[in-house]
């Protein structure tokens, strides 16, 4: 037998973008960067074309209505209703499954619901993904934005039940 | 333009390794045995081959698959995205080569070791799918996550309720409990083995999800004229499409008008615009199974049925073999192998061929499908 190649040494990987306990960050491109900005400073806002004023989601360069280049960020009430959900089971990364089984939902925004955002609906907006009692989802119940601090300088947009 | 594909070519030679959950060999061992296997079944040298066509998803690389096997001088090759969407593509792109005079004997093939590999979603350094961004923080991690969020909503428009998703389960079981290469050959499947069974991602449970498996299926396509003249009965490739629809987003659609139309109706657009056979004609079909909502979800793109009529179209044993539309004859995704839809490609040829371990009797024409969710592919067979 021949002996094995050694393996090419491979270009270091970029960190794992993890809180400490391995939730995963979100890592903005450029076109979704403002949105996380103002999430940083509590602010659901959602791109829209400057030019025919259509909003879009996610986010990209140019308005697929118009083509204008121009966008500018409008601010959600943050009220929305629940259009799908599910709860996930291991197999999991390991800081997701330890609150397994949690929710994961699709929200759709009451100012514009073909705008729909993945999040998680939670008691409070620190409290564990798995804090709301399963049986409670259901689609079309009213949510309400609330912001979540996952780590320094990162926030992301969780919804809590309008009746709790 | 129009039609310059229709019947121009066909598949002559498929190949395929074992399946299972743990292969000794690499993936690149096993691409390379398909690929001799189909060129084989096809009767023609591997130095005559010039075209390749993959997933860019495989990890065996066209130089490395043509200095193996011993390919001549390559005119060809190509690379399709998006997964288990791509598997139907790499066959038209042959097909194209072919019918244009860019290559003459094409070999499409994907190797994969699922069932003893990693599973991409495990990377945390990249964010995958590109919008991870808007998901993968709230754990939506996987792809059975995002289609079961899917599935949920289609539950809640249309009516359907887990007992349909379990028909298509059990089309297919019955179907590999049929066919000795399947993995779930001797493992039958129960109703209440399917509603006792683990959730994956609640409403999706174990059984809606496809096999991690090791193996590698390969195929041959060659112009008619050439067809006439190997050792196989040609299986032609009557129509062949791929769909990327007006705002669509990947397997996250949630971000359109409709995300229960998926990428399967503009790939049917296209298909049976090219084609001289209507879903009517459809004998036997192939539909891609990474996860039983999909089924419904491409019966209706494909036409089957209409919009929101796709689970009520798999009750009275409509995907079994008499019924309406058998599917996945081989076991498919679900309960034959999960190589990212390949084996549906074969399955679809063994059909036309008649030597299918589930045949239809007197099939003559196959659609098979490429993964719904995903910018996707498809084709049309005909004996
Ligand atoms: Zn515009």
């Amino acid at each position: 037998m021949t002996a094995l190649p050694t393996e090419p040494a491979r270009s270091a990987e970029p960190a794992p973008a993890t809180t400490g306990d391995g939730l995963l960050l979100p890592v903005p491109d450029d076109d979704g960067a403002p949105f996380w900005e103002y999430a940083r400073r509590g602010e659901l806002r959602v791109q829209a074309c400057a030019a025919c004023g259509v909003l879009r989601f996610p986010p990209r360069p140019c308005c697929p209505h118009c083509q204008s280049f121009d966008s500018e960020w409008r601010r959600m009430s943050g009220r929305g209703r629940i259009w799908s959900y599910v709860f996930p089971h291991p197999p999991l990364l390991p800081a997701y499954a330890e609150q397994a089984p949690y929710n994961a939902i699709v929200v759709e925004l009451l100012d514009a619901p073909r705008i729909r955002l993945v999040g998680n609906l939670v008691t409070s907006a620190d409290a564990p993904l798995d804090s709301v009692d399963p049986s409670r989802l259901r689609i079309g119940a009213g949510v309400k934005v609330a912001f979540h601090a996952m780590a320094d300088g990162v926030t992301v947009p969780r919804w809590l039940l309008e009746r709790p | 333009m129009s039609g310059a594909l229709k019947d121009a070519t066909a598949i002559v030679g498929i190949g395929q390794t074992p399946f299972a959950k743990n292969l000794v060999e690499s993936e690149r061992t096993l691409a390379c045995r398909a690929i001799i296997a189909a060129l084989d079944d096809a009767g023609i040298a591997p130095a005559e081959v010039d075209g390749f066509a993959s997933y860019t998803m495989e990890e065996t690389d066209e130089v490395e698959v043509a200095k193996s096997i011993g390919a001549g001088d390559v005119t060809f090759f190509s690379k399709v995205g998006y997964g288990g969407g791509g598997s139907c593509a790499t066959v038209a792109h042959l097909a194209a080569a072919v019918a244009t005079g860019q290559a003459t004997v094409g070999v499409a093939w994907r190797s994969r070791k699922r069932g003893s590999g990693k599973r991409p979603w495990t990377n945390t350094a990249v964010q995958l799918p590109t919008p991870g961004q808007w998901t993968r923080p709230f754990g939506l991690l996987r792809p059975a996550d995002e289609i079961g969020l899917l599935a949920r909503r289609y539950m809640h428009e249309f009516g359907a309720t887990r007992d349909h998703l379990f028909n298509v389960a059990l089309a297919c079981r019955n179907r590999a409990n049929q066919n000795p290469a399947a993995m779930m050959y001797e493992r039958p499947l129960t109703r209440e083995m399917y509603m006792t069974s683990r959730w994956i991602s609640e409403p999706l449970c174990l059984f809606d999800n496809c096999l991690e498996t090791d193996g590698a299926l390969a195929c041959v396509v060659v112009s008619a004229e050439r067809a006439r003249d190997c050792r196989r009965k040609p299986v032609y490739v009557h129509s062949a499409a791929q769909g990327l629809p007006a705002q669509h987003h990947g397997m996250v659609n949630y971000w359109n008008d409709d995300p229960l139309t998926g990428p399967s109706w503009a790939t049917a657009r296209h298909l049976w615009k090219n084609s001289d056979l209507t879903p009517e004609d459809v004998d036997v079909a192939q539909i891609y199974d990474a996860f039983t909502p999909l089924i419904p979800l491409s019966l209706e793109g494909y036409g089957f049925c209409g919009r929101g009529e796709g689970a009520a179209f798999t009750e009275g044993g409509a995907l079994e073999i008499g019924g309406r539309l058998p599917i996945n004859t081989g076991g498919g995704g679900l309960s034959e192998a999960y190589v990212h839809g390949f084996n549906l490609i074969n399955e679809g040829v063994k059909q036309l061929r008649g030597d299918s371990t589930a045949q239809v009797p007197d099939a003559a024409t196959c659609l098979v499908t490429a993964g719904e969710g995903v910018p996707t592919s498809a084709l049309l067979l005909r004996s």
